[in-house]
Order: C-alpha cells, then structure tokens, then sequence
C-alpha cells in the first residue's frame, strides 16, 4: 500500500512536467507580452527593448521554461503584473483559504443533502419524494451555475434580504465566533450554487448504485441469516453502494476548486477562482500560470485520494 | 446408499417439519399513469406441500412455474398473499421482525448464483461468522472455531477463511454458501437452484457433499430445480411445478418410472438418455408456457396437453390422493 503511494507519487512527476509545459505554451501563444500592456505614451521603443531583455523575454523559449519552472519548484512565481512589487505566491495564499472554505461548505451541503435522499428514494422508489428527488436532480444537472448564481442572488439577497450576495465577510463582522457565523453566511449562497450540479449528480448516483445492490442476492442473504432491516443497509447495502460514489468524491475535489472559477466569479467572492478571472482580464501572466498549475495539482491530488479511498473500502482492490 | 436409510426412517410416522397450505403468492401489474394495479401474475397459486422431517422434497417445474418464488415465500423473504405456512407446528405466515428472526436459525437458504449471494465485500470468515453474531452470544473465539469446523466439513482450507469471494470457483464458493448456512445448524434448508449455475463435474461433488451433510446434521432439504437429473440424484419425493400450481407429487422412484400427469410425462420424455438405455417416446409439447398473470381456465395444462378433453377447459383439478403417497391434479385420474 505505502509503495503503491510512493509509487502514485512519483507518477505526478511526468504529469506535472507536461502540465508546466501546456501551461508555458499556452500562454506563449498568447498574443502580446507583459510589456505591451505599459500605457506610458512617453515610453520609447529602446526603452521598452530594454525592459524585455531585462526581463528575459529575449531568451530562447527553452531558457525561458527553464527559469520558470526552476523557480517554480521553489515555489517562487515571480511577481505580480498588476499588483507590482507582490510575489504570485504571496497573492494566492491570501486567496486560497477562501477558495477551501467554500469548496468544503460546498462538498459538505452535497454529501449532507445527497446521500441520505438517495438512499431514501432507493429503498422506496417510485414514493413521491423520490419523484421530486428525480426532479430536482435533472433541475440541477440541468441548470447552469452562474445561472443558479444569479436566480439566487436576485431571489434570496436582493427581494428577500436573507444572504449577503456578495464579499467573504462584512465589513463589521466582530470577531470569534460572530465572525465565524458572518464567514458562514457569506458562504451559504455561493456554496449552494456550487454544490448544486454535484448534489443532482450524487444523488443519482446514490439512488441507483443502493438500488442496485438492495436487489443483489447477498442482500437477500443478509436477510435470510435473520438480519434486521437496519444492519442489512449499514453493513451490506451501504458499504457495496459507496464504493464507486466514493471514487467519485476523488475527482470532486479536483472539479470542485475549478468549478469554484465561475461561482466566485458570480458572487465576487475573493478566492483563487475570482484571483484568475482578474489575471486573465489583465494578462497577469506569473498569476494564471501559478493558479492553472495549481488546478492541475488539485486534480491530480483528488484522484490519487480516490484511489486510496477506493482501495480501502474495497478489500478487493488490493494495490501491490 | 444413503437414500434406502432413509426411505426407512421416514415411513416410520408422518413427522411434519414443513406445512404448506394453500400458499398463494401474487405479484401486481402496475400500469397506466397513476400506476394502478391492473393485473396480477400468480408466481404461487393455491400451493399445498407437506415436508416430513429428514427427507428431501425436489420440485421441477420450467422457468417461470413458480419454484423459486414458492422457495422465498417459505423463507418469508416474499411475504405470501394468502395461505398458511407452518414450520415446526408454529403458524409463522404471518411472524415478523424479532419472532421470525429466532426461526431464521432454524430455516437457512443456498441461492442460486454463488457469485452474487455472498457479498463481495467480506471475507470468508466474516460471510460465515455474521449468521453466529446475529443469532448467537458465542464469542468471538467460539465463533471463529465454528467457522473453522464449517470449512472444514465442506471441504475447504483454514487456510481459505481470509480470502474474498472472487478469489474461489464456482463450486468453491458454493461450498461457501453451504458453510454459511449450515453454521446455525439449521433444520431446514430451502436449495434454490444450488448446483444449475455449476460446472456437471461440480454439480455431483456439491449434490454428494449436501447429501452427507444431511446425513450428518439430519437436515430436511426442499431442493428447487430445473434440472430433473439432479433432482432425481438427490430426492425422496418430487413434486412437479406447473404455471404456479403443483400438478403431481410423488416418491421419486414412482415418479421417474410412471409418470402420471401428462406434464410430467412430457417432462419425463425430455430427459436426454445415453446408449443402451430404453429409447423413451418423445412427447414434444406445443406452444409456450401461458401467461400467469391470464392463467387458462380449468387445467392450467389444458392448452398444452396432448390428452386434454372438454371438462379441462371447465373445472380445475385438485390435487388428488391415488394412492401409493401419490398426488396429482388431472381428471384423467379422477373418475376412478
């Protein structure tokens, strides 16, 4: 197991190398360079020649990767274009922590809300709840989330006054345990919407995958060894139906930091997600770059903890 | 060899462990857009059967005749729409949750598919031990030697007990499903299909290792099967199965050697023979099973049989005694 970790680990090594270099080939292609955008009028060609060779931007393309990535691995980005004299990683820091706080609430209303619905409408199918259960699940595959965003800050924050539509904390929040409520009440909204489209698809999922193990014959086992109703679905029934949703909440984590992109952008929520939006309207090249790699890690995290995950509540799965 | 001892045993006194009586089982169509109740299939009507202590009661019968279904609603896993069940003189039709628990140990089930009826999640050892900690105060040490003692009498390793499922054959896992259900030392066990998913090879060494634990733990078996060869390797008594209703019970031997209900017969004629062995007349029979949910009136037989006459179409036969332990349900046998 602990090999196959290490070994998973050192996986990420490859993965990461081609990401850097989609990541420094996208943004080459990019028309224009961090330079262009000086609106200085007096500025003069020598000048601006200067600043590019200064910058390093007359390098071969190799060298330039090369330094990146080195100070990359340092875990330095280089410097902010907008906010001058700031380091990338200095800006994401202060960002991420938000970005986990509402990917956590987010996760937390899907897990809460989906799973018990599902397996309540598996073990009575075709009830009334379990119809709404179906509706509302296709409402919320179907619905866009900056869709959902914006219904909801018009219906919940502007008409009824109920959450702030915007921000990560009010200006006069108090501290302790008020700030703590205040942070929370500013995450409810943004974190429905994000959670919304991974609360449908789990539920499905949860209805169908209990749903199809109740009708298995080691559950009519379970039975016949005089079982009572509730050992059979926590002992049986539940540990075989969450072994492929749990593989799924791997890759959650992953999509749920990207997916966090377009709902901070909705509710101008300052995490990594609004931080990208702002770098890509201004071009802040070190910005994007530091903030696309670290998805990527995100990602490659999120499945190696399915795998683990996986493996743990699977005693089938053994990895060696 | 081990059946003549049991002939003997069981002629001594009519020792019921079993009691079927007029069990119906009906399954609804649900149809139209509120889903109202259109229809019935009757999987199990009007069922009598009685199991004497220690034998083995085979019931054949093609898909669809009811056979399985009648098996789960013995074991209460379906609840039965009508009848009466009575297991150790005790009325358990209508027993539920703590009461038919404690009889549970006394009432186990091998299924079918030996693949699907073990979960694939537990080990061996848990898969036989969990019948001990639901139903027993042995502890854990106690219980982990009755596995061991199970495994051993259906011919599987101590070694075994850590291994999952998926890692034995077919038969293998069979011989699992025996342990687990043998490990309350029940009375009865209800053999639904426990061989047809087998390789034949397989098939006699489990049908052999059921019959001397039998022999061994003096169990009842009512054993569900498809297959009338195995059926005959392993009965006392047989009784055939047609569109939910039982069409003739009879000892085995006077039911392999004269058939006397016409579906019988044609069952009969359809066993395969090798070599020097009398050639048997065919009967083919014409058209597919009816529909159990649109049974045909009078005889359920009636459509398919080569000797059926006008009062088949009219009055459903009962079951009837003809002497000899024998039962079946065809007026050509009535008039006598």
């Amino acid at each position: 197991m602990y090999q196959y970790i290490i070994r998973r680990i050192l996986i990420f090594i490859p993965m990461l190398f081609f990401l850097t270099v989609i990541v420094f080939a996208l943004l080459k292609a990019a028309p224009g360079d961090p330079y262009s955008r000086i609106l200085d009028p007096e500025i003069s060609a020598q000048d601006l020649e200067d600043l590019r060779e200064a910058g390093g931007l007359n390098e071969s393309i190799v060298v330039q990767y090369v330094n990146w990535v080195t100070a990359a691995t340092k875990g330095d980005f280089g410097e902010s274009f907008r906010y001058v004299g700031r380091d990338v990683s200095d800006l994401i820091m202060s960002r991420l922590p938000n970005t986990i706080y509402l990917s956590i609430f987010a996760l937390a209303i899907t897990l809460i809300v989906a799973i018990p619905i599902g397996i309540y409408s598996a073990r009575n199918p075709y009830s009334p709840l379990d119809y709404f259960a179906t509706g509302f699940g296709f409402f919320g595959l179907a619905v866009p989330n900056f869709f959902f965003g914006l219904v909801a800050i018009y219906l919940l924050s502007v008409k009824l006054g109920w959450f702030p539509a915007q921000g990560y904390m009010s200006s006069s929040s108090g501290d302790g345990f008020a700030a703590f409520i205040d942070r929370l009440h500013h995450l409810v909204l943004p974190g429905l919407t994000l959670g919304l489209a991974s609360t449908a698809s789990y539920m499905r999922y949860m209805r169908s995958e209990v749903l199809s193990v109740l009708g298995s014959d080691y559950i009519r086992t379970a039975k016949a060894k005089g079982m009572t109703e509730r050992t059979v679905l926590y002992k049986h029934t539940l540990r075989n139906a969450m072994i492929p949703i749990i593989t799924l909440f791997g890759f959650e984590i992953g999509a749920l930091v990207s997916g966090a992109v377009i709902t901070e952008g909705v509710f101008t929520f300052p995490g990594i997600g609004m931080l990208l939006i702002e770098s890509i309207g201004t071009r802040d090249y070190p910005v994007i770059m530091a903030i696309t790699l670290l998805l990527g890690v995100f990602i490659l995290v999120g499945n190696l903890i399915a795998d683990i995950l996986y493996s743990i509540v699977d005693p089938r799965i053994r990895y060696d | 060899m081990i059946t003549a001892e049991k002939e003997k045993q069981q002629k001594t006194d009519e020792d019921y462990i079993l009691e079927v009586n007029n069990l119906k089982k009906y399954f609804p169509i649900k149809g139209g857009i509120l889903r109202r109740t259109v229809g019935h299939v009757k999987a199990v009507d009007d069922v009598s059967l009685n199991i004497v202590r220690g034998e083995t009661l085979g019931i054949v019968g093609e898909s669809g005749s009811g056979k399985t279904t009648l098996g789960r609603v013995i074991l209460k896993l379906l609840e039965p729409t009508e009848g009466q069940i009575v297991f150790e003189n005790e009325d358990i039709t209508n027993s539920k949750n703590r009461k038919m628990r404690d009889i549970r140990k006394d009432l186990q089930v091998v299924f079918q598919d030996p693949y699907a009826s073990l979960n694939p999640t537990m080990s061996v050892q848990e898969l036989i031990e969990e019948p001990l900690l639901v139903q027993t105060d042995l502890s854990r040490k106690e219980r982990l030697q009755k596995v061991e003692e199970m495994l051993d009498k259906v011919g599987l390793r101590k070694s075994d007990q850590l291994k999952y499922p998926h890692e034995f054959s077919g038969g293998q896992r069979q011989r699992i499903s025996i342990a687990r259900a043998l490990v309350l030392n029940p009375k009865f066990i209800v053999c639904d299909e426990p061989v047809s998913a087998l390789d034949v090879s397989i098939q006699a060494q489990v049908l052999n290792l059921m019959a001397d634990l039998q022999e061994e733990f003096n169990l009842t078996y009512l054993f569900i099967s498809h297959d009338l060869s195995v059926v005959k390797h392993i009965s006392d008594r047989v009784a055939v199965m047609y569109l939910g209703r039982i069409a003739e019970v009879a000892p085995k031997k006077a039911i392999y050697e004269e058939p006397l209900h016409p579906y019988t017969q044609a069952l009969l004629s359809a066993i395969p023979t090798v070599g020097k062995e009398k050639k048997r007349e065919k009967i083919i029979l014409e058209g597919d099973l009816p529909s159990p949910s649109n049974p045909p009136s009078g005889c359920p037989f009636r459509t398919r049989c080569p000797q059926a006459h006008d009062l088949c179409s009219q009055v459903r036969p009962d079951l009837q005694d003809v002497g000899d332990g024998r039962l079946v349900a065809c007026h050509l046998y009535n008039e006598k």
